[in-house]
């Protein structure tokens, strides 16, 4: 088996970040991503609404979860370029994990299970 | 006083036509929002028609149409709808009463505009019932009720002044208290769902026909001459928009949609005085600078969020002053500038700038009363999360 040479990132950010996260990564020169749209929470447990005697738990809340398969070189630079766009600096900016690949292949090419796909 | 069978089923046609456009105002308010205040969007034209439905009965009409104290006022000998019953000029007073109670209620929805994604539901309900108290029921007075620009002679047929520049000029000071957006200007705040705002645009284009044609209070020929040049101005507004759009990119639906309801809040006022030649061409004008008036509003990042002043606010202060130009003898008994009478655009000027000056004012008022007492917004947290949740408790998110 040889070293895995590629990672899978997956960043859950504010939705409303994603278009400024986007410009991050191209001008870090990435590029290929997956985005979905995801509803979650964190260890603040969501949003608590708080009214005149009543409280409202929000503990679900729409995020989004961006994809990318990068070299392991790109790691840092990724991380950098999401957190740099992503970031406000209250509860529930999100996250960024980092994950070992095993293949990629293209779909379109035969023959191209590659590390960089 | 004799009634009219054929203009008593007409009128209440219409009454039915012009409460459509209330919800069709809140689909199309919602479908401009992001999904997280989809509900409170579209809730807050109910609620603004639930609160001018009560408050028109109990005293609303009485201020609007009651009998004239000093040229600014009605009196209150209508309240709780004393007097009014089945006779009437034509229509029943009743049928009256009734078919100015959906315009009311339509100018407060429209308003929504300026507040929306961030207004707190208990408040607005307050904002609205001293809005349509202090601000609707004076200027449907001074036009329609007997009071001092109706002595004057100005004009409005159907509701430039009492509804479009009262709604778009109010919404424009009702922003300036509220604040902008969380957000605005930082990141995009797309449109959720462009085809429910189609669907809430078609449904003010077709209830304007019983908006501007049943303003003739008759089904007669200036009826047909509303409908007629109501849905001209609305497609030249249309085509207009598209057009001033299309030069600077794809022509957006939104566009279209928002030209012709631009087209249509300009020839509200006009609708019983020009004919449909002069039609296109308050619709054409009325898309172009409602468009432009939009891009002015987004340079000086205003979060007026919704563009009730560019498109009611600009569009019906155009329609007042183009009936001074437009209008013709033969159709309303009114000339306007270009059949030789400049006298009636003096009047439509004076009209629109003070009906313009007294919305702008008592609604900044109303507002700051209600920020300072209750507050006008939202927490920020409550923001964050969205309107539906955080004020009613829904989610369109299973």
């Amino acid at each position: 088996m040889p070293e895995t040479e590629l990672k899978k990132i997956e960043a859950i950010i504010r939705p409303e970040k994603l278009q400024q996260v986007k410009l991050a990564l191209a001008e870090a020169d990435l590029f290929p991503m997956t985005v979905t749209e995801v509803r979650g929470r964190g260890a603040q447990k969501g949003i608590c609404l708080q009214y005149r005697g009543k409280k409202m738990e929000v503990d679900l809340i729409p995020k989004v979860k961006i994809e990318m398969v990068i070299r392991n070189d790109d790691v840092p630079r990724a991380i950098g370029a999401i957190r740099a766009a992503a970031r406000t600096g209250k509860f529930g900016d999100g996250r960024i994990f980092v994950l070992p690949v095993e293949q990629s292949a293209n779909v379109r090419i035969a023959d191209s299970v590659t590390e960089d796909g | 006083m004799v009634l009219d069978s054929g203009d008593t089923a007409f009128i209440l046609i219409c009454t039915a036509l012009v409460m459509l456009m209330t919800p069709g105002v809140g689909l199309f308010y919602g479908g401009l929002v992001r999904r997280k205040n989809l509900i409170s969007m579209f809730a807050l034209s109910f609620v603004a028609f639930a609160v001018v439905s009560i408050q028109w009965v109990l005293f609303g009409y009485s201020l609007a149409f009651g009998p004239d104290i000093g040229g600014v006022i009605g009196g209150l000998d209508h309240a709780m709808l004393a007097g009014v019953g089945f006779d009437g000029d034509g229509i029943p007073d009743l049928l009256f009463m009734a078919f100015q109670m959906v315009f009311a209620a339509v100018t407060l929805a429209i308003i929504t505009s300026a507040v929306a994604e961030r207004i707190k539901l208990s408040s607005f309900i307050v904002f609205g019932f001293l809005w349509t108290t202090l601000v609707y029921d004076p200027l449907a007075h001074w036009i329609w009720g007997g009071g001092w620009a109706s002595a004057l002679g100005i004009l409005d047929f159907a509701g430039g002044i009492v509804v479009h520049i009262s709604a778009g000029w109010g919404a424009l000071a009702l922003a300036l208290v509220i604040g902008k957006r969380a957000g605005f200007g930082q990141y995009g705040m797309e449109p959720h769902n462009i085809p429910m705002t189609l669907l809430g645009g078609a449904l003010l284009w077709f209830g304007w026909f019983g908006f501007n044609a049943g303003s003739a209070l008759a089904a007669d020929g200036i009826a047909a001459n509303a409908l007629v040049v109501t849905n001209t101005a609305a497609a030249a507004g249309a085509l207009a928009w598209m057009g001033a759009s299309w030069i600077n990119g794809k022509p957006s639906s939104i566009g279209m949609i928002s030209g012709a309801i631009a087209g249509l809040g300009a020839i509200t006022p006009a609708a019983g005085f020009v004919d449909p030649a002069s039609a296109v061409i308050i619709g054409v004008v009325s898309g172009l600078i409602c468009y432009y008036a939009l891009l002015w509003r987004l340079s000086r990042n205003l979060d007026e969020s919704l563009d009730a002043w560019a498109i009611h606010g600009v569009g019906g202060l155009w329609g007042t002053l183009a009936l001074g130009i437009f209008a013709v003898a033969g159709i309303g008994g009114v000339a306007g500038v270009i059949t030789g009478s400049p006298a009636q655009f003096g009047l439509q000027l004076i009209g629109a700038a003070a009906a313009l000056g007294y919305a702008f004012a008592v609604t900044w008022i109303c507002a700051k009363a209600v920020d300072l007492t209750l507050g006008l917004r939202v927490s920020e947290d409550e923001e964050y999360v969205g309107l539906d949740i955080s004020q009613h408790g829904e989610s369109i998110n299973a």
